[in-house]
């Protein structure tokens, strides 16, 4: 069978099996809708979870970025990673005992203020919208390369299969269909990368694989021969990397707190019948993720070998364009790999200076490995199936989120507090299909800025929702204002560093360099630097006006004990 | 400010998760941005299989630990929730 057909199988049967799922899980209540009825088992959860969290950009980018970056790329797998200690320890068991519904719930009771609901609810809003786009924009792409047919019926037959599940099943279809599409994308990522380790390094894991001596009878260390590689080819040795290292701890700190921080994985453990639940759930995803995170750089280790192998030919003189492997065509026809025969050799040549004649996506470290790599068809199709599953399980999040901020922190809680269960319910539906659509639409029409406000997601994440739900927590001084104030002093300095340098919506106003940036610390980094002003204004204010009333005071004590945990509910205590 | 705790050992559970909050979260940060990347080029030297030791645990090594940090506070923070009898019915 042709890849093709292989593909349409394989993704066809990944859709069946969502579409069945949802048809099993129609909820009819708001508690269903929301949290699943807070009694989703800690392990699905954790599986759930995974799927969430683990987007089209670590199933496609992610290895080829850090391919290309080496060293500096370990800044996502210990930023994307870290995150789940912190929301294990420090939020998720609280935020469970406490047992509404959303991140703004938790907010807007805790500080007892309409103002601070609203600034999270903007916060989710925001957050969760900047995500969504990229996840459609991965679904569009997938298609149009593998399917071949473009990328807005791509767009438009994934925005079905999402709004078939949220619309109909809410949280309890979401958390199911995730739990599929963990199985489909992991079983996506590992195939290739164990068939890839035992080519080339004869190790089964290929975590293990990484760090093995090649397979090619030289008794070379695959990364030492990585590292001769990169210096031959002008380019910093690859366990080196070339960041700062301030930058590089303040980007892995702001990836850890922004994941801790963001609402469609905090929500995932208001869905657990205990406390208990919600921290083993927690290691659970994290186990989970682990095993894709773990073996992400050994992908980008082994696929670069291949690459530079390929391209440059074994004894690094350039392979001739007339014999290069298939595979180079198939992409060169997508654009993701261009070729400029600058010398006139008629021969292929990648290095990291002047003597560079090809331009390589990052994305096809991932998407064409197994074909470098000549491997069967069916693994090649798998490969669709995978990110595919990646970018729907973590769109459908994000529009739970934006929907439950609309219907329930908005609608129910501000604007209208009389509507019933029943009407919420279909607020709730409209809401999440109404995202949907403009989900679908940022995917078909990307806005030029989608990949630059990810650092915003991030950024905005830790400087805004991580030190208020924090403080909230553990420090029972922290009031309205000073929660309100610390937000908006985390956001606005967050903000003003990301527009300074990059401007996005006008021109930057300064060049986004090293010399430039405030302590050495990159645009990506800065979220650590809001975080740090939002947690010193949100303590100094809280100090200088007058404490919480007694019954937030007994609420933070409430919630730092277990006992008395019901399952997720709207009754006010 | 009058504290009325839902269980006079309230206090002492959470005096208790908060040690080992802080024991844990020391052991997090040890192992990322100490071993990963504040002390990254000295552990390079030393050879850990295929791996410089920095490398190794920016990379994997960090990512383990973390699984095994929440995993341990999971069961940890059963027995202690069963010591001050502040645990889920």
């Amino acid at each position: 069978m042709s890849v093709q057909a292989w593909t349409y199988l394989i993704v066809g049967a990944s859709f069946a099996l969502y579409i069945g799922i949802a048809l099993w899980t129609r909820v009819a209540s708001t508690k269903d809708f929301y949290v699943a009825g807070g009694g989703v088992h800690p392990v699905a959860n954790g599986m759930a979870t995974a799927a969430d969290w683990m987007s089209a950009a670590s199933f496609i980018s992610m290895a080829g970025l850090i391919s290309f970056m080496g060293y500096d790329g370990s800044v996502y797998l210990l930023g994307w990673t870290g995150g789940y200690v912190l929301l294990a320890l420090l939020l998720a068991p609280y935020l469970r005992k406490f047992g509404k519904f959303t991140v703004p719930d938790f907010v807007g009771d805790r500080y007892f203020s309409d103002t601070a609901r609203l600034v999270a609810v903007v916060c989710a809003l925001f957050v969760s919208f900047t995500y969504v786009a990229g996840q459609m924009r991965g679904v569009g792409i997938v298609f149009s390369r593998f399917l071949e047919v473009d990328i807005t019926t791509g767009v438009i037959i994934g925005m079905a299969i999402v709004f078939f599940y949220a619309v109909l099943g809410g949280m309890k279809g979401i958390t199911y269909t995730q739990v599929a599409q963990y199985c489909v994308l992991i079983f996506a990522y590992m195939v290739p990368a164990i068939f890839i380790s035992m080519l080339l390094t004869g190790h089964v894991l290929p975590q293990s694989g990484m760090g093995g001596v090649l397979a090619d009878g030289s008794g070379t260390y695959l990364l030492d021969k990585l590292d001769g590689l990169n210096v031959a080819l002008g380019l910093a040795p690859y366990t080196d990397g070339s960041k700062g290292m301030a930058d590089v701890f303040c980007i892995t700190l702001a990836l850890m707190v922004g994941t801790a921080g963001l609402p469609h994985v905090i929500v995932r453990f208001f869905t657990v019948p205990k406390v208990r639940d919600a921290r083993k759930s927690a290691g659970w995803a994290l186990l989970f993720i682990a095993i894709l995170y773990t073996t992400a750089p050994a992908v980008a280790t082994f696929a670069r070998v291949n690459m530079i192998d390929t391209i440059n030919g074994p004894d690094s003189v350039g392979t001739l364009y007339e014999e290069a492997p298939t595979w180079v065509a198939n992409w060169e026809k997508t654009g993701l790999i261009k070729w400029e025969d600058k010398n006139g050799d008629g021969r292929m040549f990648y290095a990291g200076d002047a003597r560079n004649e090809m331009t390589i996506d990052r994305d096809i470290m991932v998407l064409a490995n197994p074909e470098i790599a000549n491997l069967p068809a069916w693994v090649i199709a798998l490969i669709a199936a995978g990110g595919l599953a990646a970018a729907l399980s973590t769109a459908a999040g994000l529009l739970l989120v934006i929907s439950s901020a609309i219907s329930h922190d908005l609608l129910k809680k501000v604007v209208m507090p009389s509507i019933s269960e029943k009407q919420e319910l279909l607020f709730a539906r409209i809401a999440a299909a109404v995202a949907i659509g403009i989900a679908g639409l940022l995917g078909i029409y990307p806005p030029g800025f989608v990949a630059e406000v990810v650092a915003f997601a991030f950024g905005l994440a830790a400087a805004s929702f991580f030190p208020a739900i924090l403080l909230g927590i553990f420090d029972k001084r922290t009031n309205a204002h000073g929660a309100v104030s610390g937000m908006i002093a985390g956001m606005v300095f967050t903000i003003g560093y990301i527009l300074y340098f990059k401007g996005i919506f006008m021109t930057p106003m300064a060049a986004n360099v090293k010399e430039n940036w405030l302590f050495g610390v990159s645009p990506e980094g800065i979220g650590s630097i809001g975080m740090l002003i939002n947690f010193a204004v949100a303590i100094v204010v809280s100090r200088l006006t007058p404490p919480p009333p007694q019954h937030v005071q007994d609420l933070v004590e409430s919630i730092r004990i277990p006992r008395g945990a019901g399952s997720a509910s709207h009754i006010a205590h | 400010m009058s504290q009325q705790p839902l269980n006079p050992k309230a206090a002492e559970y959470w005096r208790a998760n908060l040690r080992l909050m802080a024991i844990l979260l020391a052991i997090w940060f040890a192992v990322s941005f100490g071993a990963g990347i504040l002390f990254v080029d000295a552990l390079n030297q030393i050879q850990f299989f295929g791996f410089k030791l920095g490398f190794f645990f920016a990379q994997q090594g960090a990512i383990y630990v973390f699984v095994g940090l929440i995993f341990f506070y999971a069961w940890k923070m059963n027995r202690i929730e069963r010591q001050y009898e502040v645990d889920e019915e």
